[in-house]
């Protein structure tokens, strides 16, 4: 246990400088952009609109619809641009993290479209973009039962670690993985809605990830709150 | 004509000029019924979208201030021809659902074997009402006062969250508009607004007067600064009053019939 001190010396607990703005896509019917230090994510909703292709309508319900994409001079490495098979992955778990709150029963036959784009990437992209995703759905009047925040927290050798870098996710201790990514999303009601894990943890550890990254989610949901609350205030 | 258009939404002032945000308890106790874009969750009554508060007696409620438009059953819309299909046409109406107007609800005979669009082609815009908001689509008609076909002038599409700041109470701010411009303007309760004036400065200046109050609906006496932007920003447009217009058009009218008496 050899990790005790952060590599941008924040305590364990402690979250990157938070950004949050909305209204920065004028075409789009709500957007929102999110940032946690060097994560930079916009999101874009439009709709509800008629849903192409037809045979994805649903009578019942509406569809939610994301779609997550890096654009390619986000990392060092240029990224080839275009879905992939992580991203599509990430759009899923995007759209059944949000698609809890959103109240598609009101809108049968027609679909939300809900477009994250990450602009600079550095760790927790998946959070940032539904913390971003929560906050243009309510920006575009979209009727919800609350905001959803995400976050990911870490486990390195032991120490719960919120909020983590990609340092820290690629942290190697003789040659060995050693770090443990854990990204989730909380309801307002305090269930979750994501819960990916990429490394080992055990059992408690867990329950203790989970506790931080709640307590964690509970000073997002109010930064998410105020932004949209202050940008009637600007006019 | 337009009144028929303006009555069907009031502007609203808000007793609790607060912003509401989705989860965001707006009461508590079971003194309050909760309305549009609120839920009951237990004793609480939450806000469900982002919008102001809006208390009416026991009634609270959210004024939406995004959002797109979602079709009600006797809203007076403005919408594009799309489609010509063998008994109507298919109205794009801005809306996430397609809207449906059948030959059978147009004014006057319109026979079926006829070329429809020699009555309305793609691209025209119409006014129509709305009759029915079914899980199939929307279904309109142009049986009323004020339904028509539009001719000349310019639309654009604003907020429809915003239309009843648009029109004011009772057509207040609308009319402001219309006296100061010397415009003709329809507007739909889908936000799209149609204008036509004498020249395309006319409309242009009415189309900046609608934008302003889009973009500051929440500053307290803007029927003032509606007024002050109007008369600054009219660089020596001559404007008819429409009234006067009116009288021009009642002269023209008993001059030919004097004309033809003789």
């Amino acid at each position: 246990m050899t990790y005790t001190k952060r590599f941008d010396g924040r305590a364990f607990d402690e979250m990157r400088k938070i950004e949050a703005k909305v209204g920065v896509v004028p075409n789009a019917d709500g957007s929102a952009f999110f940032s946690f230090g060097d994560t930079k994510a916009i999101a874009a909703v439009y709709g509800p609109r008629t849903l192409h292709p037809q045979h994805l309508k649903n009578p019942q319900k509406g569809v939610l619809r994301c779609y997550y994409d890096m654009i390619s001079f986000s990392v060092t490495e240029r990224k080839k641009p275009g879905p992939s098979r992580r991203s599509s992955e990430i759009s899923f778990v995007t759209s059944q993290a949000l698609s809890e709150v959103v109240q598609l029963n009101n809108f049968p036959n027609s679909v939300i479209d809900v477009f994250i784009t990450i602009i600079q990437a550095d760790a927790s992209t998946r959070c940032a973009g539904i913390n971003a995703a929560s906050m243009a759905l309510a920006h575009a009047g979209i009727p919800m039962t609350g905001l959803v925040s995400a976050v990911s927290v870490g486990n390195i050798g032991g120490n719960i670690t919120v909020d983590m870098i990609k340092e820290e996710e690629d942290y190697e201790e003789d040659g060995e993985k050693y770090a443990t990514d854990t990204p989730m999303a909380f309801l307002p009601d305090g269930r979750i809605s994501l819960l990916q894990l990429d490394g080992k943890t055990s059992p408690e550890m867990l329950k203790k990830a989970i506790e931080a990254g709640r307590k964690a989610c509970v000073k997002i949901t109010d930064i998410q709150k105020k932004t949209l609350k202050s940008l009637e205030a600007e006019k | 004509m337009e009144k028929d258009i303006e009555s069907e939404t009031e502007y609203v002032e808000t007793k609790r000029k607060e912003i509401a945000v989705p989860g965001d308890i707006i009461a508590s106790g079971t003194n309050f019924l909760p309305g549009e874009g609120t839920k009951r969750e237990g004793n609480d009554v939450i806000a469900t979208r982002f919008g102001l508060v809006y208390e009416e007696g026991r009634l609270i409620r959210i004024i939406p201030l995004s959002g797109v438009y979602i079709p009600r059953r006797g809203n007076i819309v403005i919408g594009e021809v799309v489609d010509i299909l063998f008994n109507g046409w298919q109205i794009d109406i801005k809306s996430p659902y397609m809207s449906f107007l059948p030959i059978s609800e147009c004014r006057g005979f319109i026979n079926k074997r006829d070329d429809l669009s020699s009555y309305f082609d793609f691209g025209d815009m119409i006014v129509a009402k709305i009759i029915g908001v079914k899980s199939r689509g929307i279904d309109l008609t142009m049986r009323d006062r004020g339904l028509r076909k539009l001719q000349g002038g310019i639309t654009i599409y604003v907020n429809p969250n915003k239309v009843p700041r648009i029109i004011g109470k009772k057509g207040s701010m609308i009319n402001i508009i219309k006296d100061n411009t010397g415009c003709d303007i329809t507007v739909g309760q889908n936000g799209i607004i149609w204008i036509r004036g004498d020249t395309v400065n006319h409309e242009l200046l009415a189309k900046e007067a609608i934008n302003l109050i889009v973009g500051r609906s929440f500053v307290d006496g803007l029927t003032e600064k509606v007024e002050e932007f109007l008369s600054k920003n009219n660089k020596g447009l001559k404007i008819i009053k429409r009234e006067e217009r009116f009288e021009e058009k009642e002269e023209k009218f008993e001059e030919r019939e004097e004309r033809a008496e003789r």
